[in-house]
């Protein structure tokens, strides 16, 4: 503060705290408290708004135990309301997604920071960014197309011989894991290789010198110091899978359902937009539980993120 | 336990760059073996090749008799202590000392011991549980010769361990890791730029310029009769005049030069190259009347008591500089500047060196 005075002088100082205020308080906070402050409000005819009938409650809330359906994990069937079925399902598949890109992401994360000559990197980057300037929607079209029944996927496994018969790939959720892997996996590229890259490459080169079969390296070594970027990473990769919209909408077969939907559903179908608020918070609140309870066990702290 | 290590018309390229250039060298088991040389002339890549990070590209290594070709650096029975180290900043002290037992599948409590009485060794006891960062870096040292130890390496290459170091520790540590090489009777090659480290710790020195092995020899030799000029210049200070060999007999040779004609050795193998003659300041006298032979008039210009030597600097007729260092025996006299003395060489200890072998084309 002193320091930013003392370099800048009052003028600016006075306009860098106030542009940071303004965005933090009108452009963030200000959103949030007022969709807070209608989900615990009914949804009422425009009349009664401000009536004897507008008052606070947790009903909103209430309503994801509404509409029980069956669900059977292994041998159990269970009775279960719907939305917090297609809840867990959200998380579930979050997660599923979170780790298949930690899978697909860590070797190439680890080939561009330590495998690769320099001089290559710059072109390798820009392979991995080109598909970014290609719109999400018109990405998730691409694989909707490919994954189609008589799409061009199937066509060509088919002609190797792979498979014998045309394959439903947009069933259940596999569509939608497909396209989140796709949309997301370079959230998960960057801080890995950041964390990899900024291990010293001599550490690598001891633990080999001092007789360590490669998985060792990578167990003992690399994954300990580049945990805080698996940590950012999935974080990443988690939340924005679980807030996604547009990726469920366009590949999720009529099975597939995602929270997301389901707010969307409140807010643009039932007009309800108090319960899509109540929902909206409802994720919110759950999934950075779900972090920080993951986080936890992992023994990542919030400092190790940010770095 | 200790091996040997043959390195036959050793050759490492980069690219069209010849890092090493034709290198050939015996290392004895147990021995204690320095490369000496300025920087970028091809340490490290030896080291490196010796520990299998890099494959020559032509010649071969053998360790303990056993050609290394196709040999990954797990493989190798050799430990390399890193310029900086590279202690594992996430595990604690005794976990990075039996990292090597570690993935060898030794026992948890076997590894603890051992670490522990590899901390005794290096007299770092208490450091067991504790992290890299708590350590001062003469500790981080120690626990890089512990971790490297814990192997039971054949050979130990050290590549700069204490370049990094100030000189008081520098001292203790060459003091240290020589009588931890005695102690364990494992072959050390330590790779220095510091003439002083090489000289003082070492059983034989390689003497390197420019991806070429220079001289081998003990630190004696190295100094008293460099090969070249190179090895002369840069272990230790010399006075080098140009000039033309008159005549030459027996391993003598007159030499003249623009400030009088010199009788020194010529080393062998110089004959008919271009030689420049060699003085050690330190061999150099200076008496009011002139010597019987090798003596040349000059003006004392600056004198510089250092200690335990004073360092003359003297001016001939024709305006070339010459140094001196005269030993302080306590009653040594200080030549007052302006004064007009001589100065002579001593033919026996005056030398007619060729330039440097090789060279990077
Ligand atoms: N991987 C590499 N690719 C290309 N050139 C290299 C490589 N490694 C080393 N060199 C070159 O080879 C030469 C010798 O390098 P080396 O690291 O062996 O020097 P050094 O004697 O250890 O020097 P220093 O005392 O500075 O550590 C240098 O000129 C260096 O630029
Ligand atoms: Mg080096």
């Amino acid at each position: 503060m002193q320091e930013l005075l003392r370099r800048y002088g009052v003028g600016l100082t006075a306009a860098f705290i106030g542009l940071t205020a303004f965005w933090l308080l009108i452009l963030v906070i200000l959103p949030n408290v007022t969709l807070f402050e209608s989900s615990f409000r009914p949804y009422l005819p425009v009349v009664d708004v401000g009536g004897p009938l507008d008052t606070y409650s947790l009903n909103n809330y209430m309503k994801v135990f509404g509409v029980p359906v069956d669900v059977s994990v292994l041998w159990m069937t269970f009775q279960v309301p719907v939305h917090i079925k297609i809840f867990f399902g959200t998380i579930y598949y979050s997660t599923l997604v979170t780790v298949i890109t930690f899978l697909l992401a860590y070797p190439l994360a680890y080939y561009l920071a330590k495998v690769v000559s320099p001089k290559s990197l710059p072109t390798l980057f820009l392979l991995l960014f080109v598909p970014l300037w290609v719109s999400e929607i018109l990405r998730s079209f691409a694989w909707f197309i490919i994954l189609a029944f008589k799409g061009p996927l199937n066509a060509l496994l088919l002609n190797i011989g792979l498979i014998d018969a045309p394959v439903r790939w947009i069933s259940g959720y596999n569509s939608v894991i497909v396209g989140l892997v796709y949309t997301y996996v370079l959230f998960m590229v960057f801080p890995l290789y950041n964390a990899i890259q900024s291990l010293d490459t001599n550490q690598i080169e001891a633990a080999e010198d001092l007789g360590a079969p490669w998985w060792r390296i990578h167990q003992r070594v690399i994954l300990p110091h580049a945990k805080p970027g698996i940590a950012s990473g999935s974080v990443m990769v988690f939340m924005l899978c679980a807030g996604s919209l547009l990726v469920p909408t366009l590949l999720g077969s009529t099975s597939a359902q995602w929270f997301t939907q389901t707010i969307q559903q409140w807010m643009l179908e039932a007009l309800d937009w108090n319960t899509g608020a109540a929902y909206a918070f409802m994720l919110l609140i759950l999934c950075t539980v779900f972090v920080s309870v993951v986080m936890r066990i992992f023994r990542v702290k919030l400092s190790d993120i940010a770095k | 336990m200790s091996a040997g290590i043959e390195l036959e018309n050793v050759v490492c390229d980069f690219g069209n760059f010849r890092a090493v250039d034709n290198v050939n060298v015996n290392i004895q088991p147990g021995e204690f073996f320095s490369f000496l040389g300025p920087s970028g002339c091809g340490k490290t890549t030896i080291l490196r090749m010796i520990s299998g990070f890099n494959e020559p590209t032509k010649g071969v290594i053998r360790i303990g008799g056993k050609d290394m070709r196709g040999q990954r650096p797990n493989q190798r029975p050799t430990a390399l202590i890193f310029q900086n180290l590279a202690l594992f900043p996430l595990m604690p002290i005794w976990e990075n000392i039996s990292f090597g037992l570690e993935v060898r599948g030794v026992d948890k409590a076997t590894r603890r011991k051992r670490a522990e009485e590899l901390l005794a060794l290096v007299d770092l006891p208490d450091a067991a549980d504790k992290m890299v960062s708590q350590l001062s870096g003469g500790q981080k040292q120690r626990v890089a010769i512990a971790r490297a130890l814990a192997v039971e390496p054949a050979v130990m290459l050290l590549d700069e361990p204490l370049s990094a170091l100030d000189l008081k520790l520098r001292q203790h540590m060459r003091a240290e890791l020589r009588a931890i090489q005695k102690r364990t009777g494992v072959t050390f090659i330590y790779i220095t730029h510091d003439q002083g480290e090489a000289l003082a710790m070492s059983d034989r020195v390689g003497v390197m310029s420019q991806g070429r092995l220079q001289q081998v020899a003990n630190p004696r030799d190295i100094y008293n009769n460099p090969v070249n000029g190179f090895v002369a210049s840069f272990v230790g200070e010399n006075n080098i005049l140009t000039g033309s060999v008159q005549n030459a007999a027996d391993g003598m040779a007159s030499f003249a030069t623009p400030i009088g004609t010199f009788r020194a050795r010529l080393v062998d193998g110089a004959n008919g190259k271009p030689v420049k003659l060699y003085i050690r300041p330190e061999h150099v006298t200076l008496s009011e009347i002139p010597g019987k032979e090798n003596s040349v008039p000059v003006t004392i210009s600056d004198v510089a008591f250092e200690g335990n030597f004073i360092a003359v600097q003297a001016q001939t007729e024709n305006g070339t500089t010459l140094v001196a260092e005269l030993r302080n025996d306590g009653a040594a006299t200080v030549p007052a500047t302006g004064s007009k003395l001589h100065m002579t060489f001593d033919a026996q200890r005056s030398a007619l060196l060729p330039d440097a072998v090789g060279g990077r084309g």
